[in-house]
């Protein structure tokens, strides 16, 4: 007997994963009902074990029984089944441009950031490159309302969860993003009046609180 | 092997890629290229050296392969891959796989591939003692029982990851057949087993064997020369 997971959309997720907010924004930009499980890390379920058992990490989508990991690759199987207010262009060219860029956060954003907020060597190092990091995602940007253009689209998907970290990255790293990138701030606004932003998304004093308690349960000193 | 220069124009639309005869990275859109029957100008970087194309068509990495469609740049070896299939969608196979949950299963292996299975490979060359290169070692033979086990999930009992041709996942995991080779030769160490994953070496013969494969993968012996100018390289410079 198929149980609801085996029937529907279950997104194995923790609450402030820019991952994991990924795959809620492009669920709900598209209307998918799904059912949220919150995990625990540090006490992963076999759910979770089972559905990612190279990685064991979340966020896993289970769509009719099968596990999809990887929280871009998952925007994209959605982007792919859903086919309603579509994420990607549909030039190709424009779509490997839009890939390249996601693919860009992915390498370089996440990295950066935890060398600013880990604070253990190198954080001139770490402040230098992500302030290039964001000044080179801003020049992509340039003038458009998003990075998709006129739509919302793959790449501001990919990117927007990381706005919310904005705060703790100014603060671990003691510049000011409105300061060097004013364009990114303004389109994080934009971004946050849509619903599934503002929905998926948590306060930025939130998130660096929770980057403080992380640190002290990593035992990082200060 | 790609000597000089072919000259490309399909309906005014030159297509070149810069690349280097070595590069795995390189061979998957050539493969792909080829599967589309699409001809093109290969531009062969020196080695060390980064020609002016290269920085002003890929400034953000300045790596290759760059492939350059009409002018316009498009970098990241399997990001060209997938433009290649789009761009040419109504000529030659299709490389990604139709179906979106299979699409999702190529993407995944390929991105394990990048991310863990090919640095623990590389890992061996830049070992710098004997001890050192066992842990590699060891995560290369995990990840290749690993990618046995999506050869079959995959496959669906067809002779490539693709089912009936070489897709997506061939092409991503196939490009590193002639390292994988040339570190056997190097090391003495069997890596791919017909005891251990017997799948993966038929799926190797049948690989190599292809049209689109042949003319592009480098000789063993000419890679395990070039790994040598690599190693001492690594001992030159600090270990990253």
């Amino acid at each position: 007997m198929a149980t609801a997971a085996e029937k529907g959309v279950v997104l194995l997720d923790v609450w402030v994963s820019p991952f994991g907010q990924r795959c809620r924004i492009a669920l709900t930009e598209k209307g998918v009902e799904y059912e949220y499980k919150e995990e625990n890390l540090w006490d992963k379920s076999p759910l979770l074990l089972k559905a990612n058992p190279v990685h064991k990490k979340i966020p896993v989508l289970i769509h009719e029984g099968n596990p999809i990991c990887e929280s871009l690759l998952i925007v994209r199987y959605i982007d792919e089944v859903w086919s309603n207010n579509p994420l990607l262009p549909s030039d190709p060219y424009e779509r490997a441009q839009a890939r390249f860029w996601a693919d860009f956060v992915d390498k370089k954003v996440s990295e950066c950031g935890t060398r600013l907020w880990l604070k253990r060597e190198a954080q001139e190092e770490a402040r230098k490159d992500m302030i290039e990091i964001l000044k080179l995602l801003e020049g992509e940007l340039g003038d458009k309302k998003y990075f998709g253009g006129e739509t919302f689209g793959f790449v501001d998907v990919a990117f927007v969860p990381f706005s919310a970290w904005f705060y703790t990255y100014e603060t671990f790293g003691n510049f000011s993003v409105e300061k060097e990138c004013p364009k990114l701030v303004a389109w994080a606004k934009r971004c946050m009046e849509r619903e599934s932003v503002s929905k998926s998304l948590h306060d930025p004093h939130k998130v660096y609180e929770y980057v403080c308690q992380l640190k002290k349960k990593l035992g990082v000193k200060e | 092997m790609e000597g000089g220069e072919r000259m490309a124009a399909v309906g005014g639309e030159e297509v070149k890629l810069l690349g280097g005869w070595a590069s795995p990275y390189v061979m998957r859109p050539r493969i792909a290229l080829n599967l589309k029957g699409v001809e093109y100008e290969f531009l062969e970087e020196s080695f060390g050296v980064k020609s002016e194309l290269l920085l002003k068509s890929n400034p953000v990495y300045k790596k290759i392969p760059v492939l350059i469609h009409a002018g316009k740049p498009i970098c990241e070896s399997m990001i060209i891959v997938q433009y290649i299939d789009e761009a040419w969608a109504a000529k030659g196979s299709a490389i990604l796989p139709s179906d979106p949950y299979d699409r999702a299963l190529h993407r995944f292996w390929a991105v394990y591939i990048d991310d863990k299975w090919f640095p623990s490979l590389s890992g061996i060359l830049r070992a710098q003692t004997e001890e050192s290169k066992a842990e590699p070692v060891e995560q290369v033979f995990a990840g290749l029982k690993l990618l046995e086990e999506a050869f079959e999930k995959c496959s669906k009992g067809k002779g490539f990851f693709g089912g009936d041709s070489i897709r997506y996942l061939d092409i991503a995991l196939g490009c590193f057949l002639g390292w994988l080779k040339a570190i056997e030769k190097m090391t003495g160490i069997k890596f791919l087993d017909e005891g251990k994953t017997p799948l993966l070496v038929g799926w190797m013969e049948r690989f190599c064997a292809n049209d689109a494969v042949k003319g592009v993968m480098p000789e063993t012996d000419k890679l395990v020369e070039f790994a040598k100018v690599l190693q001492a390289k690594f001992k030159a410079a600090p270990a990253k």
